[in-house]
């Protein structure tokens, strides 16, 4: 019996890992090809919250859904123009720093916009409940974030691996000298990858705003997650963050099934012990640039 | 690197001599009228939504004491800052009263930030009136002459839902499986909550602690399941209650859920249909007493939005200090405590009047249990809770919910 326990708990780690992938993926993606780390990345998750429950509002759950990462996602190509771009060759404290700011001045300007006072979000009444399969229980409402979680993920797969487009961006994350040597500029290719990333983040938003407070700070309590999530991953592997977000997921489960006060505190002492054994992270490669 | 040319510098001088020369005599002048009031409340983290409508109402009651002429003539100042951790505000609160000229402290709601600033104000012999964290411990064994209690404690909430849990069968050889908030406030409360049950003969099926900044709560639900209690128990603070109502809701547990602890703002960010069960509340703005009443219309007409709990127990802190002063006519620390502790009654917006114990300066005052309403009953999106009878009933005394002296080892 206590082995059944266990399993649903590592069963519902991989379903949480994936809710975590859809915001760390982008991070990762921004600090492979960009060598920035975008620590504005959970502002515009709070922003995909904020932005889903006004659309809810007028349009409904389905539509708000899926306009609440494009409008973002509109919002990540002029983040990108007019402020990421400048300190991609910069002194990484620069961009640090820019981004940092940016999270403080988004979440105030959420604050004034929105108010303090957290906003109200519900499931739709079909989507609430849980399903047993076997012995496990889920809620009817993950099953579907992870879902779209999977298609969002195959699509992000073959972008990167089966274009014109993902090669020139994988080899941007190695290379980008030689790529600008063959005539090829990155610029246009950041963009699109920020645009992706930052949407990414705020679908994360728009589907946990039903199911956690939608506040002005969440965004900063997401950050947290996700750059562990990437560092534990590995810079410029895709598969090391999916799995990174995963094992973050279930060691979570696992450790608050017989240790709860200690769950918030294994992802980070999970970080510790990775990097011990491997400095880059479980499939990291080795990049020149960040060496 | 930008160099700042001779030039500019000069100019920069020039133009900050002449502003001081005839800009700060006149600030100054204005300062050493005024009443200064340092206030400390959490705008960030996981009580941040709670301390934004605390502001609100401080600066409402401020407002409307200047309007009236002030208090012995002289305007109220208040500064106002976020506590941000209990270090922070102990760092902000000395600051206050060294720099800013700060007479007495109010505010908070984090009870670990609390304590700290208990300890300035005694170190520093000042009054703190504690407005808004609620853990026992603080008018227990921690307590100190400087300070004075405003919202009702762990024990009081306990008890006020407790009873009504006992009323509805609800306690009796029940199993309960409790989350508890993983700092100060939750393991009070929690202490309190079992102390209830085995007085009453309720059963702990399993007890977790959280801590307060957990988001997701599905591994804590799962845990839940497993354990096949009668009954699902919050002691949760702040954004936790939020974050599990919602995922309570999502996994449609059959357990029925209950708590020790919600604040308003809580109950109104968790969304259509999550909530259910019985929760304590200190006051409520659908309350019918007709200070209460006024005081909704004019904060609303304000604010554009109805004052949450926070709010009133700040609007109503204040007065009670502008009343203090006004009849003592002094800010003296020693002359305030002494007018407190004559346990003078004050107008709270309540039925009945409030006073502060003598010997552990907490507030007596009246606390409710609610539940929630139907779907279809509410008339706008605030209007979420019924409220039960006033606890303890007209009757009683209002010291049968307080810690006995035998209970709470506060000694001064």
């Amino acid at each position: 019996m206590q082995f059944g326990f266990l399993l649903e708990q590592v069963v519902n780690g991989l379903v949480l890992g994936g809710y975590y992938l859809l915001i760390a993926l982008g991070l990762s993606l921004i600090f492979s090809v960009g060598g920035v780390v975008n620590l504005a990345h959970g502002a515009f998750y709070a922003l995909g919250a904020y932005a889903s429950v006004e659309i809810t509002r007028y349009l409904g759950f389905g539509p708000a859904i899926v306009l609440s990462p494009i409008a973002v996602g509109m919002l990540g190509i002029l983040f990108e123009r007019f402020i990421l771009r400048r300190f991609y060759d910069a002194d990484p404290i620069l961009s640090l720093l820019v981004t940092f700011g940016l999270a403080m001045v988004a979440e105030q300007a959420i604050r004034i916009v929105w108010g303090a006072a957290p906003l109200s979000a519900a499931i739709p009444q079909a989507l609430r409940g849980s399903v047993i399969v076997g012995d496990f229980l889920f809620s009817r409402y993950r099953l579907l974030i992870l879902a779209v979680v999977a298609v969002v993920l195959l699509a992000i797969w073959l972008l990167l691996h089966k274009t014109s487009f993902g090669r020139v961006v994988r080899a941007g994350i190695q290379r980008p000298d030689m790529v600008a040597v063959l005539g090829i500029r990155l610029q246009p290719y950041m963009t699109a990858i920020v645009m992706l990333g930052v949407g990414m983040a705020a679908m994360g938003g728009a589907f946990f705003a039903p199911i956690t407070i939608v506040h002005p700070a969440m965004g900063a309590e997401i950050i947290t997650v996700a750059f562990v999530v990437v560092v534990i991953g590995g810079l410029g592997s895709f598969w090391g963050v999916v799995i990174a977000a995963m094992l973050v997921g279930v060691v979570r489960g696992i450790t608050i099934h017989f240790v709860p006060a200690a769950g918030e505190a294994s992802i980070y002492v999970l970080m510790f012990l990775i990097l011990l054994v491997r400095p880059r992270g479980l499939l990291g490669e080795r990049i020149e640039k960040f060496e | 690197m930008t160099r700042t040319s001779r030039r500019t510098l000069l100019k920069g001088s020039a133009a900050f001599a002449g502003a001081a020369a005839i800009g700060f005599p006149a600030i100054s002048y204005g300062q050493s009228e005024k009443i200064k009031i340092g206030h400390l409340t959490p705008l960030t983290g996981f009580l941040g939504a709670l301390g934004a409508y605390a502001q609100l109402g401080i600066r409402m009651a401020e407002e409307e004491i200047n309007q009236a002429g002030g208090v012995m003539g002289r305007q109220l100042d208040i500064t106002s800052e976020d506590s941000v951790n209990p270090a922070t505000a102990a760092t902000k609160a000395q600051r206050m009263l060294d720099q800013d000229g700060a007479l007495v402290l109010m505010g908070e709601i984090n009870s670990a930030s609390a304590l700290t600033i208990m300890q300035v104000a005694e170190r520093n012999k000042k009054l703190f009136m504690q407005i808004g964290a609620r853990s026992d411990a603080l008018r227990g064994k921690n307590c100190n002459k400087y300070t004075f209690h405003v919202d009702i404690p762990s024990t009081v909430m306990v008890n006020a839902v407790g009873k009504a849990l006992v009323r509805d069968n609800m306690m009796k050889d029940k199993k309960f499986y409790t989350l508890t908030a993983d700092y100060i406030f939750g393991h009070d409360l929690g202490r309190a909550a079992k102390a209830f049950f085995d007085a009453n003969g309720g059963k702990i099926a399993g007890d977790e602690l959280v801590a307060t900044d957990v988001t997701d709560f599905s591994p804590y639900l799962l845990k839940i399941r497993q354990a096949k209690p009668d009954i699902v128990c919050s002691n949760l603070a702040g954004n936790q209650v939020t974050n599990l109502i919602k995922q309570y809701a999502e996994f449609g547990l059959p357990y029925p859920i209950v708590g020790f602890n919600l604040n308003t703002a809580d109950a109104w960010a968790a969304g259509d249909g999550n909530l259910s069960g019985t929760w304590p509340t200190v006051w409520y703005h659908t309350s019918e007493v007709p200070s209460s009443r006024t005081f909704v219309t004019n904060f609303t007409k304000k604010y554009n939005k109805p004052p949450e709990n926070h709010a009133w127990i700040e609007y109503v802190s204040l007065k009670m200090m502008a009343q203090a002063m006004n009849e003592t006519k002094s800010t003296d620390t020693t002359k305030l405590i002494a007018y407190f502790e004559k346990e003078t009654q004050f107008d709270v917006l309540k039925a009945r009047k409030a006073y502060f114990r003598s010997w552990d300066h907490q507030l007596m005052q009246e606390a409710y249990p609610f539940t929630v309403k139907a779907k279809g009953q509410a008339k706008d999106k605030w209007d979420m809770l019924v409220l039960g009878g006033a606890i303890p009933a007209a009757n009683e005394s209002l010291e049968s919910i307080a810690l006995t002296k035998e209970q709470n080892p506060c000694s001064m």
